[in-house]
């Protein structure tokens, strides 16, 4: 983790965006890493795939059609800065209140998911406790997520077409 | 608590506040730098401090991934992994588009800048200038 | 990059097993990690592999824009269709059970087509925006 916020500090400081772009893929990489110590395994590959894959591809896409370095900044940036780290110490002083690290009375492990788990060999019979979830019990969310990457697309298609030859883009 | 106690209180929080850094990190990079392309890194870096968020507090030590075998009886909780699963396919959707609408912005203005296109604007529209 | 002998090789040696991976990543979704998004994203990536090595005007002719593009809203109609079948056999919207006799079965074909309905979309979608953004950028060469 600490290997990430190296990272994500050279991403900011760095002027050349290849390597920004570069950066944030191995970024994603570090981040499935600590998912998968987290037991989140699902989640990891599906970071890895998309976020170190696909989230690349479409940057290094975009930025060989819009080639160019970042310029340098005009001003000094104190006031994002100060905004920046308030905003931070707020989050600090709301995480004081937040349970422990692996609590096992902690609310979120107490009203839905036990019933999740334990119902799931008679209703359900998916080993995979996420698949389950995902498409079953929260199945209606997994239409609108599909709908929404279907929209992406089609909004992409409508930015990005080129008419004929006889218009200008 | 006694001192021992309260580190061990500190450093449970420890993702907690590596959490945190991405996002103040990912929030500075977003406001504070004028490339577009960089803001939408910048972006999608908070995006995953906010998976980080949901992750973390589901986690159990000692547990294990949330796959149902005759082998294991703790397992870590798998509703925020659904939670996120969703989150992040939707994050690259949008990024899809973010980028998209950059690479429109540069055939129009010819430059990827905040600060050269806002000029831009501004000198185009001579009576509705911005103060 | 059509002129580098190791790469082309390397890239038909490993584009079907990147295939055959984005399959088993599909169908072995309820066993172990994986599912639909996973799935579809490998597959894009695989065909994206491709372009990138042998050139996005090759690539086109082995997948074509209109199977892209109609594999895009495919999915999602796949997935509303199972939601259909769930009202038109008796239940509510999207309710498994009632697709089989034993409901237990019901709910594993019910998850079984709402993932390749997912699957289909994502890689459609990733694939149809990686292909607009090479068109605007190269051009036919």
């Amino acid at each position: 983790m600490v290997l990430m916020v190296v990272t994500v500090w050279v991403i900011a400081r760095s002027r050349n965006l290849f390597g920004v772009v570069i950066l944030s893929g191995i970024y994603s990489f570090l981040m499935a890493t600590v998912l998968v110590a987290m037991d989140a395994v699902d989640v990891a590959m599906t970071e890895a795939s998309v976020g170190a894959g696909i989230s690349t591809v479409l940057f290094l896409g975009a930025l060989y059609l819009c080639k160019g370095e970042e310029a340098r900044p005009m001003h000094k940036p104190w006031l994002p800065l100060g905004v920046s780290i308030a905003v931070g110490g707020l989050l600090v002083y709301g995480t004081l209140g937040l349970p422990e690290f692996s609590d096992p009375n902690a609310p979120i492990h107490q009203h839905v998911v036990p019933r999740y788990l334990n119902e799931m060999k008679k209703e359900v019979d998916v080993p995979n406790v996420v698949t389950a979830v995902l498409a079953s019990y929260r199945g209606y969310d997994t239409l609108g997520e599909t709908t929404v990457v279907f929209t992406a697309g089609a909004g992409v298609i409508a930015l990005l077409r080129r008419r004929r030859k006889n218009r200008k883009p | 608590m006694t001192g021992l106690e309260k580190a061990m209180a500190l450093g449970g929080h420890f993702t907690y506040f590596i959490t945190i850094f991405l996002m103040i990190a990912g929030l500075f990079i977003v406001i504070a730098r004028g490339n577009l392309i960089k803001k939408l890194v910048g972006l999608g870096i908070f995006q995953t401090s906010v998976y980080l968020l949901y992750i973390a507090p589901a986690k159990l030590v000692g547990g294990t991934a949330p796959i149902l075998s005759d082998a294991f009886t703790v397992y870590s909780n798998p509703l925020p992994h659904v939670l996120i699963l969703t989150a992040i396919v939707v994050g690259v959707a949008t990024l899809a588009l973010g980028l998209a609408l950059v690479v429109r912005i540069r055939e129009a203005y010819d430059s990827i800048e905040e600060d050269e296109i806002l000029d831009l604007d501004a000198a185009a529209q001579p009576g509705v200038q911005e103060p | 990059m059509r002129n580098d002998l190791v790469l082309r090789v390397i890239a038909k040696l490993l584009i079907p097993f990147i295939l055959l991976f984005a399959l088993y990543v599909q169908f072995h979704g309820d066993f172990g990690p994986g599912g639909g998004f996973q799935a579809g994203v490998i597959l894009a990536v695989a065909v994206i592999f491709y372009a990138l090595i042998y050139g996005h005007v090759d690539a086109r002719k082995v997948v074509p824009e209109p199977l892209v593009e109609s594999m895009m809203a495919l999915g999602v109609l796949i997935y509303a269709g199972v939601g259909v079948a769930g009202l038109l056999l008796g239940g509510n919207y999207l309710d498994y059970f009632v697709l089989d006799p034993n409901p237990v079965q019901g709910q594993h074909r019910g998850i079984f087509w709402v993932e390749v309905g997912v699957a289909t979309t994502v890689s459609g979608v990733m694939l149809k925006v990686f292909y607009m953004f090479a068109r605007r950028g190269g051009g036919d060469e």
